[in-house]
């Protein structure tokens, strides 16, 4: 009995210091990147970084400005063509889940949020630039959105299935129509998770890359134009990080970092505005 | 398992020879015909005859899977939303067939309210439930609405426990509060009939008891079907009762009639809590 006892204890305590070990080696990486692109970047992050245009080569100083509002740009691009999409696409995979039409959606989207990035980017090159022979914002922000869709898609299926049965039958037994309880109830129930699940989409197609290097492409200038080249802090880190000049690669941590700090103050944004919703729905 | 809904089981149940009208002292405001329900190929009712009467409580009593539920919501068309459900027969309200094909289902619930067991207020605020039935009903006027909102919850008896914090989440209400509130949402669309499937079963004897109270108020201006499971609220709240049993309309008679002197040993021996 006590030798049982002290056996099963040896074991639960041999597999807590696993697990403890388990997660710190998981940590190492990300500790070490929030390190590093604090360490480097933090530093080369001033006020300038923000206001002003990249200067030219040997110069020292300048900003990423147009880098900034460049992604800024290329995200509501995404948000304003994927969350419609995606989001009347969760909605009609919750409302009829079983039919085979939902089943070839869903699989649809879990492959499509599977395909390499740099596909998606090729996909839009295709569809987008080619026809117009032209780079563009346009087609940058269609290739994020494209990444997008099936983020958007997934999570607003899966919150809307969480959404008691009790608030649809209630609806109806009002008489509202399908649509109406749909729409006019069952939505808006789910509607915190679903913003949530908005942001950190958004916030995961923000420090993509690689879907813009033949969409987008880049801009050395200061452009708004919808149907030009845009810069976007990914890439400018990228060509950045790449150059042999000291002066860039410190802009390219500077640049890291306020990515890195975007994506934690989207992931925080989203967190707030779900407590503030859920606090509105029950206090 | 759901051994009592087994269509191979065989219990000898009486079938209930169709009611006369002179047993029914008041005009009857739903007629029901013969009425039977499927679930895709399983059988849940079996030749449900009986008249309700307009402005009293009927209650639906049974043990669990008897049906009961079932054909309430048959009588509001709720089961319409579960797939392969089927229904032959007729349920006549003032004179129309609601499985009839060109009922307007969304007309017939707006005449028949419901309460359903676990009270499910909307996540929005306690004014904006009440509105919402008049809100798809396509009122707009501000001053009509919040007098309408008043009117329900007065009659629901939750008006002066809430009417300081009327735009404060519904959610925020006790479990009885929330009931009435769900009341209150079904009143507000004006109906003739209300529906109420265990409307009591998740509150406390105190919230029971004003549900209950309410119950015997409303029946002045309402037609009240309720289901439910606690054979002493059947006997405080109803005017006549109707016992289910494996799908099977046993007995329907004057509620102190099914508790006094039964007419069927399997509702005496329900009712004195012989099974159940």
């Amino acid at each position: 009995m006590t030798a049982n006892l002290r056996r099963r204890k040896l074991f639960s305590r041999l597999f807590e210091v696993l697990c403890a070990l388990a997660v710190v080696i998981a940590l190492i990486p990300l500790t070490m990147i929030l390190f590093y692109v604090v360490k480097e970047g933090a530093g080369a992050l001033n006020w300038d970084f923000f206001t002003k245009m990249p200067k030219p080569v040997g110069e020292s100083g300048g900003g990423m400005a147009n880098a900034i509002v460049g992604t800024l740009i290329l995200i509501s691009i995404a948000a304003l063509f994927a969350v419609p999409v995606g989001g009347i696409c969760g909605v009609h995979l919750a409302e009829y889940p079983s039919t085979k039409f939902s089943s070839v959606v869903r699989f649809a989207a879990d492959v499509l949020n599977g395909v390499p990035s740099i596909v998606v980017g090729i996909f839009a090159y295709g569809l987008v630039v080619l026809p117009v022979k032209r780079f563009s914002a346009l087609a940058g922000g269609v290739a994020l959105g494209f990444l997008m869709i099936p983020i958007v898609v997934r999570t607003t299926e899966e919150l809307l299935r969480l959404v008691p049965g009790g608030l649809r039958e209630g609806a109806l037994a009002l008489g509202a129509t399908r649509g109406r309880a749909v729409f006019g109830v069952i939505v808006p129930a789910a509607l915190p998770g679903i913003l949530t699940g908005i942001l950190v989409a958004l916030a995961r197609v923000a420090g993509e890359t690689a879907p813009l290097l033949f969409t987008a492409l880049n801009n050395r200038f200061w452009s708004t134009n919808l149907t030009q080249p845009i810069a976007s802090l990914t890439v400018q880190v990228y060509t950045y990080a790449q150059s042999p000049y000291d002066d860039w690669h410190r802009q390219a941590w500077a640049g890291a970092f306020l990515l890195v700090m975007m994506i934690l103050a989207l992931s925080i944004a989203a967190r707030v505005a779900v407590r503030r919703l859920e606090r509105m729905n029950r206090p | 398992m759901n051994l009592v809904l087994d269509p191979e089981l065989k219990v000898s149940v009486p079938r209930m020879a169709p009611i006369q009208m002179n047993d029914v002292q008041t005009d009857s405001k739903i007629s029901v015909r013969d009425f039977d329900f499927f679930y895709g190929p399983l059988k849940v009712l079996h030749g449900i005859s009986l008249e309700i009467p307009a402005r009293k409580v009927t209650a639906l009593i049974g043990p669990s899977g008897c049906g009961k539920s079932t054909f309430i919501r048959s009588i509001n068309r709720m089961n319409d939303i579960i797939p392969e459900a089927r229904a032959t027969g007729a349920i006549v309200i003032d004179g129309r067939d609601v499985y009839a094909g060109d009922t307007d289902v969304v007309e017939l619930r707006r005449k028949v309210g419901m309460v359903f067991q676990k009270s499910n207020p909307f996540p929005k605020s306690i004014y904006d439930n009440v509105a919402y039935g008049l809100r798809i009903g396509g009122m707009r006027n501000k001053r009509q609405l919040d007098e309408l909102i008043e009117r329900s919850l007065t009659r629901a008896a939750l008006w002066h426990e809430v009417k300081d914090r009327l735009h404060a989440s519904a959610l925020a209400l006790s479990g009885g509060q929330q009931q009435r509130l769900c009341i209150a949402r079904a009143l507000a669309v004006d109906p003739e009939i209300v529906l109420m499937d265990e409307p009591a079963s998740a509150l406390d004897p105190i919230a029971t008891s004003k549900i209950e109270e309410l119950i015997y108020e409303l029946k002045d201006n309402y037609t009240i079907v309720i289901v439910t499971h606690n054979m002493q609220q059947a006997a405080r709240v109803s005017d006549r009762t109707a016992f289910f049993m494996l799908g099977r309309l046993v007995e329907y008679a004057e509620t102190n009639e099914i508790f006094t002197k039964p007419k069927e040993k399997m509702t005496e021996d329900y009712v004195t809590g012989r099974f159940g």
